[in-house]
């Protein structure tokens, strides 16, 4: 059985920003832009780094920041300052 | 009756606008791209202006800089309009609750009279530096070719007019808002041989031609050496003078220029990098405008910090400049 896990964002400024960070670092990632929504969904693992979403946004990002954009998840939650790790454990 | 529901996606015509497209390719575009690229006519000008027969509008000739492209250079902190006035009104508000603060404790009026005029003689004619850098910064802003590189310069002109304010209302709150605070500092940026180097070194750069020139002058060379001395240095001495609360209120200054550093390293950077022409004339404007700015703030840290506090400064700055190839005379630690 395959094991997706899966994120969604509102298509926006902000996580445009987010996608592109993403997919970066998440190669495999496969990227669904859907009407208003942005779908981001890989094998196991998927991982945002803190210090990615800096350089591509040229400022100081707090992980938690991504909240305020994400429609839904899928995956069991790892977070903490520098990381938001989606998996399946 | 059975009702079937169905999804149907629309796939958008075009992402973007296509100025953005034709330089990113058909995708969802950011902001600061859309705000920033490709925004200023580059074509079918009919008339030369008048105020400037030699050259045409937005014409690249301006700077004897030469680059393929000056979209290259960009703003690390992606600041187009809203961003930059976002950020910027965060930090007014801190800004204000520290001044809000020390006008409602006293914290200047109750410093000894001595300090104060010290205060009003070697920090706030700063103010007049300020103004300076403004309308520098302004004219880059209008003699520059792409956006991306005039919007950093008026946004650094507004962030100077800023910090003048900011020196004003540390001599309003001295004087208890009669004006004769400022008054006193403007006597002594005019008379006092302490700031005379410095009003001809910021009178100098009021008329320089070659809006690069220009910037490194100001935003490289002469802010390298001088925001490091005052609001580093100085700043540790007024401490030692018993002024630590000036402290509070030149804040902004000290995180306004961590900030800049960003820009202007990054453009030096891409600008020194294009080739080795280019490298050759910022050498050569380096030499001619960092000894002055250096001889223009020594009096002003003789009569603080110390000689070897801007010497300090002025070796950070070399460090800087080595990044991009470049040299001054400052002895690197």
């Amino acid at each position: 059985m395959s094991q997706l896990v899966f994120i969604a964002f509102q298509d926006n400024d902000n996580a445009r920003y987010l996608a592109e960070a993403i997919m970066e670092d998440n190669p495999e990632a496969e990227l669904q832009h859907q009407p208003a929504m942005i779908r981001i969904q890989a094998e196991k693992r998927l991982v945002i780094n803190r210090e990615t979403m800096e350089e591509k946004l040229g400022r100081e990002w707090d992980v938690q920041e991504m909240l305020i954009d994400v429609i839904s998840i899928g995956g069991n939650v790892d977070e903490d300052d520098d990381h938001f790790i989606l998996q399946w454990n | 009756m059975s009702i079937e529901i169905k999804t149907n996606s629309v796939e958008p015509i075009r992402h973007t606008y296509g100025h953005i497209a034709r330089r990113f390719g058909d995708k969802p575009a950011t902001r600061y791209q859309e705000a920033s690229y490709d925004i200023e006519a580059k074509t079918n000008f009919h008339y030369r202006p008048q105020w400037d027969s030699e050259h045409t509008l937005n014409d690249p000739m301006r700077t004897a800089i030469r680059m393929e492209d000056w979209y290259a250079v960009t703003d690390p902190r992606q600041f187009y309009y809203g961003a930059y006035v976002g950020n910027r009104a965060k930090m007014q508000e801190a800004a204000e609750t520290s001044f809000g603060f020390c006008e409602k404790r006293n914290l200047l009026t109750r410093l000894p009279e001595e300090t104060q005029k010290q205060l009003l003689r070697l920090l706030v004619p700063l103010r007049h530096v300020e103004l300076g850098a403004n309308m520098n910064n302004s004219k880059i802003a209008g003699d520059a070719t792409a956006t991306t590189v005039s919007q950093m310069h008026i946004y650094t002109g507004m962030d100077r007019l800023g910090i003048g304010q900011y020196l004003s209302r540390i001599a309003l709150m001295i004087d208890g808002s009669t004006g004769a605070g400022l008054d006193e500092s403007k006597g002594y940026w005019m008379d006092d041989d302490l700031w005379q180097p410095m009003r001809k070194l910021v009178e100098d750069t009021l008329v320089v031609e070659d809006w690069f020139e220009l910037t490194l002058a100001q935003n490289v060379l002469m802010d390298g050496l001088m925001y490091p001395l005052v609001y580093d240095k100085m700043d540790a001495w007024f401490e030692s003078q018993g002024a630590e609360d000036v402290s509070m209120l030149t804040e902004f200054m000290r995180d306004w220029y961590k900030e800049s550093l960003r820009w202007t390293n990054a453009m030096l950077k891409v600008v020194a990098g294009e080739s080795d022409a280019n490298r050759e004339l910022l050498q050569k404007w380096i030499d001619h405008w960092e000894p002055q700015a250096y001889a223009a703030l020594k009096p002003l840290a003789q009569a603080s910090a110390g000689v070897e506090s801007l010497d300090e400064a002025r070796a950070e700055l070399a460090t800087r400049l080595k990044k991009c190839g470049l040299q001054s005379q400052g002895v690197s630690a």
